[in-house]
């Protein structure tokens, strides 16, 4: 089972209403590359990859949801105090019209979350190649997001994110060489 | 509902995410690198420090975990906020 923690993995400090950010953050909550997507596909993959790795996927399918959470926050209170007008001057209004300030799970451009953004094709070299992209593809995002943002405390916390991504990157890396290892030693025996 | 805690809190909370990144650091190093020994050792120090913070934070400001995994005060305290969002 899972146990929640009423704790943010890192601190994220917004002090100004700022939808336009909002909007771009978004593409992190239910974007293809974005922290659910990432959450769901490694947690899921458990059941069928060699034992050797069912912990490193389980740990940072796991961490993913704290990054899930730190994005949420993030968008909640860059919005919470914003008028219809500010959404509409920062291009959320068709956001706005169907959810008002809640939030929900599509990306930058409106496009609701789709499990079609997850693969599974159970064998484990062709699935820790897809988390290591899939870490790569959320990297290079977090950078996008960054460049387009003028808000010190926010890039703090993404440059957070950011680095998580290249960490869990190269632990998935080494994933695939224990299990080429362990593949080598079985034909060498 | 927004709410400002008292400064030492944020301290408490900091403290206690800076111990818990290096052990989130340790847990996916150690998934990878399982004979480490001296990783290990420091895995279990620092799994006893956040211990310590965990309770320091607890005693004044409730449950940091429910389901059993942190003590309750009277009444139900668990559910009243703030939640992490709403600082």
């Amino acid at each position: 089972m899972w146990v929640y923690e009423k704790k943010l993995q890192y601190p994220v400090k917004i002090t100004s209403c700022n939808p336009r950010l909002a909007k771009y953050l978004i593409e992190q909550y239910g974007g293809a590359d974005g922290e659910l997507a990432a959450a769901l596909r490694y947690l899921n993959q458990r059941y069928t990859i060699p034992d050797k790795v069912i912990g490193l996927l389980t740990d940072i399918g796991t961490e993913e949801f704290a990054h899930l959470e730190m994005i949420a926050t993030m968008i909640y209170k860059l919005t919470k105090d914003a008028t219809p007008e500010q959404l509409k001057a920062a291009g959320i209004e068709d956001h706005y019209v169907n959810h008002d300030s809640a939030l929900f799970y599509h990306n930058a451009a409106g496009v609701p979350f789709t499990a079609s953004y997850i693969a599974a094709k159970g064998d484990p070299i062709a699935d820790l190649y897809e988390d290591i992209a899939a870490e790569e593809k959320a990297r290079a995002t977090y950078q996008w997001i960054i460049n387009m943002s003028d808000d010190p405390d926010l890039n703090d916390s993404l440059r957070f994110l950011r680095e998580r991504e290249i960490i869990h990157s190269q632990r998935f890396r080494e994933a695939v060489e224990i299990l080429k290892e362990e593949r080598d030693r079985k034909i060498f025996f | 509902m927004q709410q400002t805690l008292p400064e030492e809190f944020y301290q408490w909370m900091e403290e206690l995410q800076a111990v818990d990144f290096v052990l989130v650091e340790l847990t996916l190093y150690l998934d990878t690198h399982p004979q480490d020994q001296n990783a290990v050792q420091q895995f279990n120090q620092y799994a006893q420090q956040r211990k310590k913070i965990k309770r320091a934070i607890e005693s004044k400001y409730g449950p940091l975990q429910q389901y059993g995994n942190s003590y309750s005060g009277m009444p139900w305290n668990w559910s009243s906020g703030p939640w992490p969002w709403q600082l």
